[in-house]
């Protein structure tokens, strides 16, 4: 059962460029396990919408079947949503992006609905460039079964049984750069301050933005052993910078120390500020944000952050050269060519 | 021998090999008849292979205007060594056996009972063309100049296909029409022409079109405002995509800025390509997807979502025997229960049976009117035989007073004007229908959570056993309402007079049409309807209760569309009889006149 949450907020809280408040932008109240990771990256989706001033009704939310699939109802109540099935989200928003290519799309997947049953749908929409932000809120485990690994579980992590993972994991984030994914970076749920400002980025580009979001699951996968547990990831997390997005018409400007400072500009003329913190890293260098993700593994390190972004990135529609105007609100006088022409193609059949 | 001469009634089959640049050979032959104001059908018998096997293409030449294929080859012309054995064998008696003459028939093909006609075709072709390739392709019209003459085709009229088919390279034409001439000459100098059996100019066919099914289907999307099409490869499904792209390219490109007025995406599997439909008509554009039985097995899960969640899909499935894989190029009617049915739990699809390629156009758009209307899949269901083979047909035709009928969609004006809160689910108007709305419509109005979960009036999960029967019983009734909204069948006669009443839909109607006329001739008298939707209109049922015995002619093994009948109309399963031809090839009237005798226990026919 759904509960809707009362609409309060702070006093002292202000609404918006666009008019509307923080609470605009919630959802109804979660179900999932109390200390969930998921929540805290729905709680990061509302903050960036909010700061970012979209109004709710331009964004879909999209999202596959699983634990992380079902969040879209626990944020953005003013935007359409859609929980289709089991893997297939990339699909179901690949043809809703090609119907309207003026809304934000945020696809909400999980490990199992990503790095095994959709894994096909996921490469495709990257090899696609589609636009679109795709959230895997990544726990290494099947929640809604009670806890089985997922492709993603690291080799060798122990799960609550005490049995030791034989596969090699999946790293989704390393799958989307070798497949030259636009918009890579990976967080962690824990981690609002690195969350929020990437999400917004995600949303400014135009292409696929990829997030792999680190996110405990606190029933079936917490235990000390397990390498997505919160205190293992917290141990092991390493970042490539400090981050932060800045939209075109935002006069922010956050201070860097000197000498470390990067700049990232968007399409739109948003600006990612990145303070680095490895100095053989550079964003929009796809090989070296390949090896600094090896580096950090070899390290047995998680790192999080902005791997990866193609700021020449042409999505979908450029690709096939559509209409600016959204395909779905042509009409007929557009659309249909009319009797005369019908006996024109008539004559070809004769 | 037998010197009775025979006008416009005959088969013509050629047997190539594929790959050999003959099928194009062999259309502009009967392109050419066709022009002569004959009636024609041609039937392409292909393998599932790009170059090296045995091909056939069958031209039945009909001036009584009979399109079902006929049993019976009257002239063969047999140039594929793999083959031979065989098309020695399937010509009739007394029929025609033309042959490449280069190299010597061996004994073994010989028939006392068949003519055979030598053409050195490869012989003639190597000492006018110098390149092998070339050699190959006028060897093919060699013979057609050869058949032409045997047959008295009019030879400016294949001249005019064949200056229209090389329209783009006219340098090819002066070197076809010295092939074409090469087997004119070497006929006229050799035989007696034309055969006994040949073709006259008529004037049967009058503003007439000879077009596929596919191409019909991808211009009823056009024309019904579909703006995505998502697919997978699939034979034989797979020139509606191909026919899409090359229409919109001429009709959708943008004046101004030539940019593209459609989305064409080629998907990864027949999962994505349904699911992006999915997404695309809940974003409120017409799409559509077209695929073949292994593909629909395939979207099945989607399908379900399409029902439960009231999405509109509009699906073509060009049906090709099955199961499996099974005869991947050969056609058969197979796909019913499967598409009736498609998906887990309770569901039920709309399904439009053209039988024509004027039919493939008109109800592809109603195809888009009604998934629209009823928020959910329709299923437009051709076959193979229909969708890849050239038919003579009613030419297209566009009612320009016609409005697309989009359904129940609310603008921000008129979530602004709702006097009650919006329910995605709530049935306002008592026919089932609920109103949806398109994301991004209003800023804070309207917006609702999609899900393939049970849900309430307003979209919300729940589990509550009420809840998911107060939904699921709408949904009946839903289909209650489709029912009145769905393709009248078409009815042969204006007043029963029959105890027998003949059933049957989309292709199966060119064989049972001329079995009609069959029966007739031979004293029988009966009834017939053909279907063309399901759920199936009140005048196929008013059809049923007013004959004591229902024979369903259908293309499957199983009886499945009798089965339908049976299980949605409540029916006794005695009264339907059942004549089924499964083979791959197309039914012949021959058979369903031979098979209703069989079941009537009337009289045999040969």
């Amino acid at each position: 059962m759904s509960y809707v949450k009362p609409k309060f907020h702070h006093p002292s809280l202000k609404p918006n460029k666009v008019g509307y408040n923080k609470a605009d932008y919630e959802g109804v109240i979660s179900t999932l396990c109390a200390g969930c990771g998921h929540d805290s990256i729905s709680g990061a989706i509302v903050q960036a919408c909010y700061e970012i001033s979209l109004e709710p009704h331009r964004l879909a939310k999209l999202s596959g079947i699983g634990c992380s699939s079902k969040t879209p109802t626990y944020f953005l109540s003013n935007s359409h949503g859609f929980n289709s099935v089991h893997g297939r989200m990339p699909s179901i928003t690949t043809g809703a992006n090609m119907a309207n290519r003026d809304l934000i799309y945020l696809g909400v997947s999980g490990d199992g609905d990503t790095a095994s049953i959709g894994m096909g749908q996921f490469v495709h929409a990257i090899r696609r460039n589609l636009n679109m932000v795709y959230i895997v809120m990544n726990n290494g485990c099947y929640g809604l079964t009670k806890g089985q690994d997922s492709a993603t579980a690291d080799f060798g992590s122990i799960s609550k049984a005490g049995e030791s993972n034989p596969y090699q994991g999946i790293d989704l984030a390393g799958l989307a750069l070798e497949l030259n994914a636009t918009f890579v970076g990976r967080s962690f749920s824990g981690d609002k301050n690195q969350l929020v400002p990437m999400i917004k980025a995600a949303m400014a580009h135009p292409g696929f933005a990829f997030l792999d979001v680190i996110s405990p699951c606190v029933t079936f996968n917490n235990n000390k052993t397990s390498t997505r547990s919160y205190s293992h990831v917290r141990a092991h997390i390493e970042s490539t910078s400090i981050f932060d997005f800045v939209p075109e018409q935002d006069e922010i400007r956050v201070d860097y120390p000197e000498g470390k400072s990067a700049e990232v500009e968007l399409f739109d003329g948003s600006k990612i500020h990145l303070s680095k913190l490895a100095p053989d890293w550079n964003p929009t260098d796809r090989f070296s944000a390949v090896n600094r993700l090896h580096e950090a593994k070899s390290r047995g390190q998680i790192l999080t952050g902005l791997y990866y972004i193609n700021t020449e990135s042409k999505d979908l529609h450029e690709m096939m050269n559509t209409v600016d105007t959204p395909l779905n609100t042509l009409q007929q006088k557009d659309l249909c060519p009319g009797n005369s022409k019908l006996q024109s193609i008539n004559k070809t059949f004769r | 021998m037998d010197e009775e001469i025979v006008v416009n009634d005959l088969v013509v089959r050629f047997a190539n090999v594929n790959g050999t640049g003959s099928a194009s050979a062999n259309e502009m032959f009967a392109k050419s008849i066709f022009r002569m104001g004959i009636p024609v059908s041609p039937k392409n018998i292909f393998p599932s292979n790009i170059q090296g096997l045995p091909t056939w293409y069958e031209v039945r030449i009909s001036g009584k205007g009979y399109l079902g294929r006929r049993a019976g080859i009257d002239l063969l012309v047999g140039i594929n060594p793999q083959s031979l054995a065989r098309d020695v064998k399937s010509v009739k008696p007394g029929g025609y056996f033309v042959y490449d003459s280069s190299k010597k028939l061996y004994d073994e093909y010989i028939r006392e009972d068949v003519n055979y006609i030598g053409i050195p075709m490869i012989a003639l072709a190597m000492e006018h063309y110098p390149n092998p390739r070339l050699q190959q392709l006028f060897k093919n019209i060699i013979y057609v100049g050869a058949v032409a003459t045997l047959l008295n085709v009019d030879l400016d009229v294949i001249k005019e296909v064949i200056a229209e088919q090389f329209e783009k390279k006219p340098k090819l034409i002066p070197p076809n029409y010295n092939a074409l001439q090469l087997g004119v000459d070497y006929v006229k100098e050799h035989y007696t022409y034309p055969l006994p059996i040949r073709v006259e100019k008529m004037d049967a066919v009058g503003d007439a079109i000879i077009v596929d099914g596919n191409t019909a289907c991808a211009l009823g999307a056009i024309y019904a405002g579909a703006t995505v099409m998502a697919w997978y490869p699939i034979t034989p499904s797979t020139s509606i995509a191909k026919a899409f792209e090359t229409y919109c390219k001429k009709l959708r490109i943008d004046e101004e800025t030539g940019k593209k007025k459609y989305a064409f995406v080629q998907a990864e599997d027949e999962l994505a390509a349904i699911g992006m439909v999915i997404g695309a008509t809940w974003n409120g554009a017409r799409a559509f997807t077209a695929t073949s039985g292994p593909g629909v097995s395939l979207m099945n899960e989607f399908i379900g979502l399409s029902y439960f969640a009231e999405i509109p899909v509009v699906l073509i499935n060009v049906e090709r025997g099955g199961p499996s894989t099974g005869m991947p190029t050969r056609t058969q009617q197979a796909d019913i229960i499967s598409s009736a049915y498609a998906s887990h739990g309770d569901t039920k699809h709309v399904l439009v049976f053209p039988s024509t390629p004027a039919e493939c156009f008109d109800l592809t758009v109603v195809a888009f009117d009604l998934a629209d209307r009823l928020q959910t899949t329709v299923m437009l269901i051709s076959d193979l035989d229909l969708g890849m083979n050239n038919h003579m047909s009613a030419p297209f035709a566009w009612d320009e007073n016609r409005k697309y009928d989009l359904g129940k969609v609310l603008s921000a004006e008129d979530l602004d004007n709702l006097k009650t809160e919006f329910g995605r689910y709530n049935d306002v108007d008592g026919d089932a229908i609920p109103y949806r709305t398109i994301p991004g419509t209003h800023p804070t109005k309207g917006s609702f959570f999609t899900r393939g979960t049970s849900h309430d009036e307003f979209a919300k999960y729940s589990e509550l056993g009420e809840v998911y029967l107060r939904n699921v019983d709408r949904l009946a009734a839903k289909w209650e309402t489709a029912k009145s909204l769905v393709p009248k069948p078409e009815v042969y006669q204006e007043k029963n007079t029959s105890e027998y009443g003949m059933l049957f839909f989309g292709t199966t109607a060119y064989a049972a049409i001329e079995a009609m006329d069959l029966l007739k001739e031979n004293g029988i008298d009966i009834d017939s309807i053909r279907v063309r939707s399901f759920p199936f209109h009140k005048d196929v049922e008013d059809f049923i209760a007013a004959h004591a015995k229902i024979i369903v002619v259908e293309q499957n093994r199983d009886a499945q569309f009798r089965s339908l009948l049976i299980n949605e109309l409540n029916l006794d399963p005695k009264r339907f009889l059942s004549v089924l031809n499964y083979d791959g090839t197309p039914i012949t009237a021959h058979t369903i006149h031979a098979k209703i005798n069989q079941v009537l226990n009337l009289v045999p026919v040969n």
